[in-house]
């Protein structure tokens, strides 16, 4: 039979290749899509803890122990916590999305379905730190629903609201793609965002004003950036906070910038992905 | 123009392990071409660096002219790769799986919908498109590979072992797949421990053995090399012992089978005229081993026994 196919074939017509731009493009549109379809399929996963702890913070801290509390910075206190809660809600959700899918895509040896591909990595890390983004997004919409129930928001700054989200949103995403990109278990999934994230996020602000600390904790929380993410949210909406916002943002831009750099790094020396 | 040409391709694994020790080889463009070799002898490994999933120690690999160093994208898109694992996202549907691919290649959607149509119909998954990808038979799992590899009409397309663990029904159906697609023009590397597969398609074949290309040849070539075959006979009546055939060395495996050992210089004639004046009645032959698996036995335990 080998005898057979001695003549060698006539080559195929080449069929026109799409252009490196092409391809990147269509590329990181489908991962982004491929991201998403996974948020919306499990839903109940996804988009629904985030809501019901919302409310649940509202109810306790808001409604019954809030009212104990008084205003804070010049606002009632379910208010003040409100944005801290969207803020709370988008970190965990982009950091969760990035880190759950690009690990379960290396568990599952689907991330090979990327790795063969003409994609460049720097493609592949900007898809998943979107598909994070996404949820982020996704999230932070409907506790801000869901804040809205309970607390009037005032809009004081849209563009900052706008930024400070997006930019916090890209920072954990990528923090979450590179915790994949180490991770080879799901234990070591789990680690960040039990031991470091969630203490960062409960000391960064989110429930109280800084200001209420003695020096040295006050100087001490400075040190931790979601505090500058929080308080330039909340800025956005109430118009006080505890940090300088221009500072903020420079450290959201940077921490951006460092964590996408790193990310490739990691993608290009193929650690956790190949040997 | 050549498919692929590689250079003194060397890997050393982490743990110390050589996989690969200074390959060189070319595939020609449209060949079906078999690399085999014993498990561990470096075929998945220089697969993995064909299709970037392993980092090289040195040197250097082309794929249709595209360096890998230099021109990676441009080589990849030119390649599609069935590996030997399953490597689909379990959760997803067959038709989501290949129109993703397509898209990771730049394959606009309305394009790799119509692709997928063709494609998931050709390998007779259409049918299953839509419900998760886990729920497939192992076979079923098999062809989504080689339907997804061909979402972006490759032009170098890879198989690592696509036929493992596949009755031989599907298994001949794919053959007759690879080979229309080969036809149209498709350079076709194939890896598989199924060496009838590898003769039955291939008309190149290099044999890898401790990280090096011990064989490289047509395959006619090499089974021409082959000196001597060993034939089963089935005979009508059983026999007390092995006949006594001169020039035929002759064993008894039961009363009624017998094998005999028959150079390329002996002719089956002589046996069987022998064999009739005996009074025996051969009633069916057959080859005891496939003869790609006879060459391949003896390379790869040569080069072993030479250290």
């Amino acid at each position: 039979m080998a005898e057979a196919h001695a003549t060698a074939p006539v080559p195929a017509p080449a069929s026109a290749a799409p252009s490196l731009h092409a391809t990147r493009w269509i590329g990181f549109a489908t991962i982004v899509i491929r991201e998403y379809s996974r948020i919306v399929r499990i839903w109940g996963q996804t988009l629904v803890p985030s809501a019901v702890t919302a409310i649940l913070y509202f109810v306790i801290f808001g409604s019954l122990i809030g009212r104990r509390v008084g205003q804070m910075g010049g606002f009632d206190y379910m208010q003040y916590i409100a944005p801290g809660l969207i803020m709370m809600s988008v970190i965990t959700n982009s950091y969760g999305n990035s880190v759950s899918s690009f690990f379960g895509a290396k568990f599952g040896n689907h991330v090979e379905e990327l790795l063969v591909s003409p994609l460049p990595n720097w493609i592949i890390v900007a898809g998943y730190a979107t598909g994070g983004l996404v949820r982020g997004m996704m999230v932070g919409g409907v506790v801000t629903i869901v804040s809205l129930i309970f607390a009037r928001l005032p809009v004081q700054h849209l563009g900052l609201i706008v930024a400070a989200v997006l930019l916090t949103s890209l920072i954990f995403s990528l923090g979450g793609f590179i915790n994949a990109v180490f991770a080879k278990n799901f234990d070591q999934v789990n680690w960040i965002p039990a031991f470091v994230l969630t203490p960062l996020t409960y000391f960064g602000g989110v429930f109280y004003s800084v200001a209420m600390l003695p020096p040295w904790a006050r100087a001490l929380s400075h040190v931790n950036p979601i505090l500058h993410m929080v308080n330039a949210f909340r800025y956005g909406f109430l118009g006080v906070s505890d940090v300088s916002v221009a500072g903020a943002f420079a450290i959201m831009g940077a921490l951006v910038v460092a964590l996408f750099i790193a990310a490739l790094q990691l993608m290009n020396r193929g650690v956790g992905i190949r040997d | 123009m050549q498919a692929l040409s590689i250079r003194g391709l060397t890997k050393t694994y982490r743990n110390g392990v050589q996989a690969l020790r200074g390959v060189d080889l070319d595939v020609e463009q449209g060949d079906f071409f078999a690399l085999l070799g014993p498990n561990g002898a470096g075929k998945t490994t220089l697969i993995g660096i064909i299709t970037s999933l392993v980092n090289k120690t040195a040197g250097t690999a082309s794929v249709f002219g595209y360096d890998l160093d230099r021109e990676l994208e441009r080589a990849k898109s030119c390649i599609g790769v069935v590996p030997q694992e399953l490597n689909f996202n379990q959760f997803e549907s067959p038709l989501t799986i290949v129109i993703n691919q397509a898209g990771f290649y730049g394959i606009p959607r309305p394009v790799a919908r119509a692709r997928a149509e063709k494609y998931l119909r050709q390998l007779q998954l259409w049918d299953k498109r839509n419900g998760m990808a886990r729920a497939l038979s192992g076979g079923m799992k098999r062809r989504l590979m080689i339907a997804r590899a061909l979402m972006h009409e490759p032009r170098l397309l890879v198989l690592d072992e696509p036929t493992a663990g596949v009755d031989i029904e599907i298994r001949r159906s794919m053959w007759d797949f690879l080979n229309d697609i080969n036809a149209r023009g498709t350079t076709i590397i194939l890896t598989t421990h199924y060496l009838e597969e590898a003769e039955n398609l291939c008309r190149n074949i290099a044999i890898i053995d401790n990280g090096q290309i011990v064989e490289r040849d047509r395959m006619s070539n090499l089974l021409r090399g082959l000196h001597t075959e060993t034939f089963v006979l089935n005979l009508r009546v059983p026999v007390p012992a092995a006949p006594l055939v001169a020039g035929f060395p002759i064993t008894l495996v039961d009363a009624q089978t017998i094998e005999v050992e028959v150079s390329k210089e002996q002719s089956l004639n002589g046996l069987f005229a022998q064999l009739a004046a005996l009074g025996h009645e051969v009633q069916s032959m057959r080859n005891k081993v496939n003869r790609l698996e006879e060459v391949f036995m003896r390379l790869v335990e040569h080069k072993s026994a030479h250290g």
